[in-house]
């Protein structure tokens, strides 16, 4: 006897329920842990912006748990995915900056810390770090620099980019509001700080309307000459 | 110190160690860490073992159509610039050619962290040649290194397609480089999985004697018609042209305007 059922799966598609036979499990190393990451530069600042929500499976294991990540004074990092590998790379990170430091006796610079993460996550090519992620920051000239990475270490500079389970939908929204694609005779006004950070509060109030994942509170970090700020602002929590 | 050891870093005394020259001379200098790989398990499929359990989906950027060809003026070299991770775009304006040094360009096809990683990495042998050997490397001579890193690794799920391009004493030099570590030289290749539509007008457009605008253009159309067919080609068409004296950068256009251009009956 054939037993059927339609089910809605994980990612939102139906999932047909029938007797196949023996399935074997196996341990998984990894888990998915949610979160969205934003990263956002301007002439003369950057802002890399992630809820707070930690979850997995059905359950929300906390409320505020930031992947925003602070790494020198004039950047920062986003990282979401697995919450284990993203705190063994945060630190494994923040021990090269420092050896880097006693070593040169002087802060990595946001491209320098960029091509050092391209190969630490390169050196595990075949066993992944299962984390997306994005750093924001201030490059030599003072200008904004985000650079966007894959699990294994591709990475390039962008203007833009958002990262984690709701980025599929942020990123289009980005990409019409902050790069004027899509639209016919508007003009191209440079992005400032204020309508920055309200851009980026409005694209998460979005994601956390439509993401599971995505919700609870937002952290912004703002980088600029004078330092990095923080802010925060709750978002949904259902 | 667990997390020294893992963090990948290469203490002074190992590189002193290097540069006074304990051994004989390596091919190449091997590279400053050991890859960690899962244990008991065979690594190329161990990524697509692990996307089916609780909504894992490790997605790698991927995907691509590159092209070249020598004619009497040089090659021309010509890629796209969309990289995705699964179905989503991930970038528009990927780079894909790596300026290697003012006479070699190398192009990547395949999974992107590869060929960043390892065409970086023969950026850096090459430069260790000229600095060894007084005189800038063959295009020949790069090619193999690279192809004997990709035997290294072979087996182990890397991907990458490329093909090295330049110009020494032996002329103009073209030669495709892929993970399975084939090497071949030729005078016109186009890699990626775009590739069978790109030699469909490369092919019916080549001649030897072409003129330096004609070799654009049909470096443009290869690219252009490629991307129209294929769901994972797209972005931007950047076009190089190796000369006798380095490489210059032609152009950088959108696929969408040159589809228009080229199919003006179509729309």
């Amino acid at each position: 006897i054939m037993f059927t059922t339609q089910v809605y799966g994980d990612n939102g598609k139906m999932k047909e329920y029938h007797y196949t036979g023996p399935v074997e499990h196996r341990f998984s190393p990894y888990s998915f842990n949610g979160g969205t990451v934003l990263a956002v530069a301007g002439e003369d600042f950057a802002i890399v912006a992630s809820d707070t929500r930690l979850s997995e499976g059905y359950s929300i294991h906390s409320r505020d748990s930031p992947k925003c990540y602070k790494l020198t004074n004039t950047t920062v990092i986003g990282c979401s995915g697995f919450h284990g590998d993203c705190l063994t790379l945060t630190k494994i990170i923040d021990a090269r900056l420092k050896m880097y430091k006693h070593s040169n006796n002087k802060s990595m610079t946001s491209g320098a810390i960029a091509a050092m993460l391209s190969t630490i996550l390169y050196g595990r090519r075949f066993f992944p770090y299962y984390v997306y992620n994005i750093i924001g920051g201030l490059d030599e000239e003072g200008k904004g620099a985000v650079y966007s990475f894959d699990p294994v270490g591709s990475y390039q500079r962008d203007t833009y980019k958002a990262g984690g389970s709701a980025s599929a939908m942020l990123q289009p929204l980005l990409d019409n509001q902050i790069g004027y694609k899509n639209m016919e005779g508007v003009q191209h006004l440079p992005l400032n700080q204020e309508k920055a950070v309200q851009l980026v509060k409005d694209v998460f109030i979005s994601a956390a309307e439509r993401d599971v994942y995505t919700g609870d509170a937002l952290r912004i970090c703002i980088v600029t000459k004078e330092g990095i700020k923080e802010e925060t602002v709750p978002l949904r929590k259902d | 110190m667990a997390l020294f050891d893992v963090s990948g870093y290469k203490s002074h005394s190992e590189l002193r160690g290097q540069i006074l020259g304990t051994g004989v001379g390596h091919l190449i200098d091997r590279p400053n860490q050991q890859f960690s790989v899962p244990v008991g398990v065979d690594p190329s499929g161990f990524l697509k073992s692990c996307s089916r359990e609780g909504g894992v989906s490790i997605d790698l950027n991927h995907g691509t159509t590159t092209l070249a060809f020598t004619f009497r003026h040089g090659v021309i070299v010509a890629v796209d610039s969309r990289a995705s991770a699964g179905s989503y775009i991930a970038s528009k304006e990927a780079n894909k050619v790596i300026e290697i040094n003012p006479y070699l360009l190398g192009t990547m096809s395949g999974s992107a962290a590869d060929c960043q990683y390892w065409e970086r990495l023969l950026g850096k042998e090459c430069r260790l040649y000229k600095l060894r050997n007084k005189q800038r490397i063959s295009v020949s001579a790069a090619s193999k290194l690279l192809c004997n890193m990709m035997l290294g690794y072979r087996g182990m799920g890397l991907s990458m397609g490329s093909m090295i391009v330049g110009w020494d004493n032996k002329g103009p030099g073209l030669y495709y480089v892929d993970d399975n570590a084939t090497r071949l030289s030729g005078r016109m290749f186009s890699t990626g999985c775009g590739s069978s539509y790109a030699y469909g007008v490369i092919d019916s457009g080549y001649r030897e004697d072409m003129t330096v605008e004609e070799a654009y253009e049909l470096g443009r159309r290869g690219i252009t018609h490629a991307t129209h067919r294929d769901a994972y080609s797209g972005g931007v068409v950047n076009l190089y042209h190796m000369q006798e004296d380095g490489w210059i950068k032609v152009c950088k256009e959108d696929v969408s305007e040159l589809i228009h251009r080229y199919r003006k009956g179509m729309f």
